[in-house]
């Protein structure tokens, strides 16, 4: 890398704070998960994507300033992950649907950045490999809850409905970041619809963003849930100033 | 089973001959071997426990993930708990190897007619809980399952071998924690101190009733299946820990505690029997919640479980046809 000028920097920044928030949020819900999955295989899957995206999240966050102080210190207003992955886990079949549209961006997104010879290769060379995985695991269980029992599937199509609207702003370009953003829509949308087919689930017809929330998670605006996420993640750190650990 | 026997059924012949010289021995009893049936039952019953204080020991450290306060240690929690969640596939894997059936183990687990270990029903006030658990309960654990690792019945054996690698990685990280804790604020190391205090007794009750009213160990010392006595292992215990305690800078809450340069040993207090046999009937101060969580998991994950059997019966039905066609 060229010495990198002072926009560069802050593009920089900003763009680990955004890929970083994604991967700290969705982790932390998964965390949410523990003790209480459907079987204990999942347990032991579910901790270890949320494992993967946690280190992810460290490394990216290091890159914009410190971590702790970051996922610790700052509120809603400046979180910059997408909306998407602060939704409730709801049933399983909404953290599947959850886990298929994000992990199927993720391995877009590091793949395309991957290629590239831009600051992120590296690291997307090495996060590529563990979203591979993660898509893996949620295209299996949509397929099993989609094409299981008519329970199984109908929680499935509500599930895929209702997280249908934050799928947009995946798309919404983010300075810093290198991307040709409608070939990652298009390959994403097209992932997405075979697995959906292939799962019996019909592809959601509303909105892919609500009326005024494209790109809005980026500029720090959130759902009401995610204030209560941070105060959960948020309070220890905070009740002991200065503390270490 | 195809026997019925009841264990004190006259000697076998020829196949309880083999069996008793395979102990004598110091060999390892595998699946397919003849076994007496009271040896058979007694390992299920102990590994399903086991594999059940795995799974229910998610839970008190589960409740830190979300609220770790370093992203550091929310790693660290996350890899221990999906360690106890993997711990607990090994034991009902060995388990099954003796003819039970894992579905089964969970159904007694949930319904309270298998027991889990007692120390799980007491509940994580702080932080400093987490390192507390990492180093006095792991730490009791791998008193218990290092010597299992020399247990008679292979599959347990060799379970125990990956399960203490693990555990004494998690003993080591919790320590860690507390000595970081203890080098921090006032606060911090107050929470330590608390910690300790609330987990010492119950961590010494982990090795169970004392010898004299142990109903069941004689005769798994004579099997090979346990190698030590409750007493004799919580006394290793207590060895082990003091000096930990001294060089963490903590207290740890028997006033009867001292070095005995006659035995080589510490003295120690009396635990409090009344508590530990109230907690086994599950009467502790967390049975019922960590039950109640058990339970809904279970119930509100059978449409997962179904749709997986569905689905799975569906694909082996399209690749029957595929192949005929």
């Amino acid at each position: 890398m060229s010495t990198p000028t002072t926009h560069e920097a802050a593009a920089f920044a900003g763009a680990a704070l955004a890929l970083g928030d994604d991967a700290l949020v969705l982790s932390q819900r998964l965390g949410e998960w523990a003790g209480a999955a459907p079987v204990l295989e999942e347990e032991v899957a579910l901790a270890n994507i949320a494992l993967d995206l946690l280190g992810q999240a460290r490394v990216l966050l290091s890159l914009a300033g410190d971590e702790d102080e970051l996922a610790f210190l700052r509120e809603e207003r400046s979180f910059r992950n997408v909306q998407l992955v602060e939704q409730p886990n709801g049933d399983f079949a909404h953290t599947i649907a959850r886990q298929l549209y994000f992990s199927t961006y993720q391995r877009l997104l590091y793949g395309q950045l991957a290629a590239g010879d831009g600051p992120f290769s590296g690291l997307a060379a090495k996060a590529v490999k563990e979203v591979a995985y993660h898509q893996d695991h949620a295209e299996h269980w949509t397929l099993r809850l989609g094409d299981g029992t008519a329970e199984s599937h109908d929680r499935m199509q509500r599930a895929c409905d209702a997280l249908w609207r934050y799928t947009g702003e995946l798309f919404q370009p983010v300075d810093g970041l290198d991307l040709d953003h409608e070939a990652l829509e298009s390959a994403w949308l097209a992932s997405v619809t075979d697995v959906l087919g292939r799962a019996t689930i019909t592809l959601p017809s509303g909105p892919r963003t609500g009326a005024w929330a494209a790109g809005a998670g980026r500029q720090g605006l959130h759902t009401e849930s995610f204030g209560r996420m941070l105060a959960e993640m948020q309070h220890l750190h905070r009740s002991h100033p200065g503390a270490t650990w | 089973m195809t026997t019925s026997h009841s264990t004190e059924a006259p000697p076998q012949g020829p196949l309880e001959e083999h069996f008793d010289a395979t102990i004598a021995r110091d060999q390892r009893i595998e699946p397919r071997d003849w076994m007496p049936d009271g040896y058979r039952n007694t390992l299920i019953r102990q590994i399903a426990q086991h594999a059940h204080s795995e799974i229910i020991g998610m839970q008190p450290e589960g409740e830190w993930i979300t609220k770790a306060p370093s992203l550091r240690r929310k790693a660290i929690l996350f890899a221990k708990v999906q360690d106890e969640a993997g711990h607990g596939l090994y034991l009902y894997s060995a388990a099954e190897t003796l003819g039970a059936d894992r579905a089964d183990l969970t159904e007694r687990l949930i319904e309270g007619r298998q027991k889990y270990s007692s120390i799980f029903n007491y509940p994580t006030m702080s932080f400093a809980d987490v390192g507390v658990i990492g180093w006095f309960v792991d730490g009791a654990a791998i008193c218990n399952q290092v010597p299992l690792c020399r247990s008679s019945y292979g599959p347990y054996a060799r379970a125990m071998v990956r399960i203490c690698k693990e555990e004494s990685f998690h003993q080591r990280q919790g320590y860690e924690l507390l000595m970081t804790m203890m080098r921090g604020t006032e606060a911090q190391r107050e929470m330590v101190q608390d910690a300790v205090n609330r987990w010492w007794w119950p961590s010494l009750m982990m090795f169970g009733p004392p010898d004299d009213s142990s109903p069941n160990s004689a005769r798994s010392m004579a099997w090979k299946i346990k190698r030590h006595s409750n007493d004799e292992l919580r006394r290793r215990f207590v060895d082990m820990t003091v000096p930990q305690a001294e060089k963490l800078g903590v207290t740890l809450p028997d006033p009867e505690l001292r070095w005995n340069a006659e035995r080589g040993h510490h003295d120690f207090g009396t635990p409090d029997w009344d508590e530990l046999m109230r907690v086994i009937k599950g009467d502790g101060p967390c049975n019922e919640q960590r039950m109640e969580r058990r339970r809904s998991a279970h119930e509100e994950g059978a449409w997962v479980r179904e749709a997986a059997t569905a689905h799975a019966a569906k694909q082996a039905a399209r690749a029957e046809k595929g192949a005929v066609a």
